[in-house]
C-alpha cells in the first residue's frame, strides 16, 4: 500500500531539473518521488544518518538479492550488512544502480556549454558537481562517491553484458517510495542519466514528499521475499536496540 | 563470451613476482609503462582488486566510470579501467580467462551474515583484507577508501531480464589477465578468501602476479 493513502504528509518540495537536496530522514519514514512530467532520473547516495563510514553498497544490494536493477519490494543494503531502507511502493519497476553519474566534461560534449554567466540559474549542471555540493554540506566529499542509484532510469544488459539504455521507461505520475529502515541521510540530485541518449539538456522536475510511519513487522513484503533481507533487517535492529532503545 | 589474448611476455623476465596465498592481501606501487599480470595458478581464484592514483588515492578506481566509460559489464581484453575522475589507469592487454567481474563487489564478515547465515560471521573476508592493507600502507587510508572493486577471474553473468548470480568460475589452471598501467599506481589485492559460494570453487588458492 502506497505510503500516500495511510500516512501523515510530513514535508513536500518540488525540484526542478538538475535540482539538488539532501536530508537525513528518520528510522519508518517513507520518502516518496515522484516524476511529474516522464523521463526523469534521480541520482541517489545513502549513509547511515550517524555513522556517515556505514554506506549505500551496490554489490550488497544486487547479489544479497540476486538482482541486476531495483524495484518493489527490494531493500537497499548499506555495506555492514544492515538495511537502508526498503522499496515499498514503485509503478515504474526498473531502476539502474550500476552506471554512475554524469560530470561536467560529458555533459558539455553531449549538450554544449551553457556557463552560469551567460544563462543565470539555467546554466548547465552535471551529477557529480551536484553530488560533491551536497556532500560537503555534511562533512563528506569525493572518498564518499560511491555508486548510486539512478531512480526512474533503466538499462539492460545483453548476454555479453553490453548495455542499452532504455527510453520511456518513466512516464507522467510514476513514482518510488522509500520507507528508511535506519536514520539515513539521503543526499540526490535530478541531473539526467549519464547513458541517456537524448540530446537535448533535459530538466524534468520530480516532487519530493516524505510521509511518517513505522519500521515494518516480519511479515512485510520486503522483508519476505529472501531470507537475505531477513537477516540483513536482524542486523539493523540489533543496530538499533543496541544504540537507541532501553 | 569474448575471445581471448595469449601474452607475448616471458614470465621469467619478469623485474618482481611474487605468489599471493589465499586469504591475504598485498599492496604495491606500480609505475607507469610497466605491465602487470595476474596469473591464476590453481583455477577459479577470485583476485578482488582496487587501483588508486599513487599521486592521489582520492583518485581511484571506479567501477561505474569503468562500465559507463565501455558501455559493457564486464571486463576483458581492451577494457580500459577508469578512475571516478576518469583517469585511465589501466588497460587489460591479455585475457587467457575471457571475463572479470566489476560488480560483485568484495566479501565482507558483515554481508557474509547476510547472505548466508549470521553464525558466519567469523570468517575471514576481504574487505577486512582491504582494510589491513590500506592500515598498513598509510594512516591516511581506511575504510572511506573502499569503492566498488575488480573480480578477477570471477564470473556474475546478468541476464537481459536483470537477473544476477554468482557462477561457478570460468578461470582454469595458468588462466592470467594482463594490465598495461597508464598512470602510476597503488594496487591493492586481496586473494579472496570466501568458501561460501562458487566464486573460488569453495577452495581458495594462491595466485601469483608479475611487473615487467
Amino acid at each position: 500500500m502506497s505510503a500516500s493513502s495511510s500516512n501523515e504528509l510530513l514535508y513536500e518540495v518540488q525540484l526542478s531539473g538538475a535540482g539538488m537536496w539532501s536530508k537525513i530522514i528518520g528510522r519508518g519514514k517513507t520518502l516518496r518521488l515522484e516524476d511529474i512530467e516522464g523521463g526523469a532520473n534521480v541520482g541517489m547516495l545513502l549513509y547511515n544518518g550517524h555513522e556517515r563510514l556505514e554506506r549505500y553498497n551496490m554489490p550488497d544490494t544486487l547479489k544479497g538479492q540476486q538482482i541486476f536493477y531495483l524495484r518493489s519490494p527490494y531493500c537497499l543494503h548499506s555495506d555492514m550488512g544492515r538495511l537502508l531502507c526498503s522499496i515499498t511502493a514503485d509503478s515504474c519497476g526498473w531502476h539502474d544502480t550500476v552506471c554512475g553519474f554524469s560530470d561536467a566534461e560529458q555533459v558539455e560534449k553531449k549538450f554544449g556549454t551553457k556557463s552560469y554567466q551567460e544563462a543565470g540559474n539555467h546554466f548547465h549542471r552535471n551529477g557529480r558537481d551536484c553530488f560533491l555540493t551536497e556532500l560537503g554540506k555534511w562533512g563528506l566529499g569525493e572518498r564518499d562517491l560511491m555508486p548510486n542509484l539512478n531512480w526512474f532510469s533503466k538499462v539492460v544488459s545483453d548476454s555479453e553484458g553490453n548495455l542499452s539504455f532504455v527510453p520511456n521507461n518513466s512516464q507522467a505520475g510514476d513514482y518510488v517510495e522509500l520507507r528508511m529502515e535506519t536514520d539515513a541521510l539521503v543526499i540526490l540530485n535530478t541531473c539526467s542519466h549519464p547513458m541517456d541518449p537524448d540530446g537535448t539538456y533535459q530538466s524534468h522536475p520530480v516532487k519530493l514528499s516524505v510521509f511518517s510511519g513505522v519500521p515494518p513487522g516480519p511479515e512485510d513484503p520486503s522483508l519476505r521475499i529472501c531470507p537475505e533481507n531477513q537477516r540483513a533487517f536482524r542486523n539493523t535492529d540489533d543496530y538499533h536496540k543496541l544504540r537507541f532503545e532501553g | 563470451m569474448t575471445e581471448k589474448q595469449e601474452s607475448e611476455l616471458d614470465p621469467l623476465a619478469a623485474g618482481y613476482t611474487r605468489i599471493i596465498d589465499a586469504g591475504d592481501h598485498w599492496m604495491r606501487r606500480l609505475e607507469k609503462g610497466q605491465v602487470f599480470r595476474i596469473l591464476d595458478l590453481e583455477g577459479n581464484q577470485a583476485v578482488d582488486t582496487l587501483f588508486y592514483n599513487a599521486n592521489d588515492p582520492t583518485d581511484r578506481y571506479s567501477a561505474c566510470d569503468t562500465i559507463q566509460g565501455q558501455g559493457k559489464l564486464y571486463l576483458t581484453t581492451g577494457s580500459k579501467l577508469l578512475s571516478n575522475r576518469k583517469t585511465h589507469l589501466l588497460t587489460i592487454v591479455a585475457d587467457t580467462c575471457g571475463r572479470h567481474d566489476t560488480l560483485g563487489g568484495a566479501c565482507s564478515r558483515e554481508s557474509n551474515t547476510m547472505r548466508y547465515s549470521l553464525d558466519k560471521e567469523h570468517f575471514h573476508a576481504c574487505r577486512d583484507s582491504f582494510l589491513r592493507g590500506l592500515q598498513d600502507w598509510s594512516p591516511d587510508l581506511g575504510k572511506r577508501d573502499l569503492p566498488c572493486n575488480v573480480n578477477f577471474f570471477m564470473n556474475v553473468p546478468v541476464t537481459p531480464e536483470g537477473g544476477l548470480t554468482f557462477e561457478d568460475g570460468i578461470s582454469a589452471p595458468g588462466r592470467y589477465v594482463e594490465m598495461q598501467v597508464e598512470t602510476d599506481l597503488l594496487c591493492l589485492i586481496s586473494n579472496c578468501p570466501q568458501i561460501n559460494n562458487p566464486c573460488n570453487a569453495y577452495n581458495p588458492t594462491p595466485v601469483q602476479v608479475f611487473i615487467w
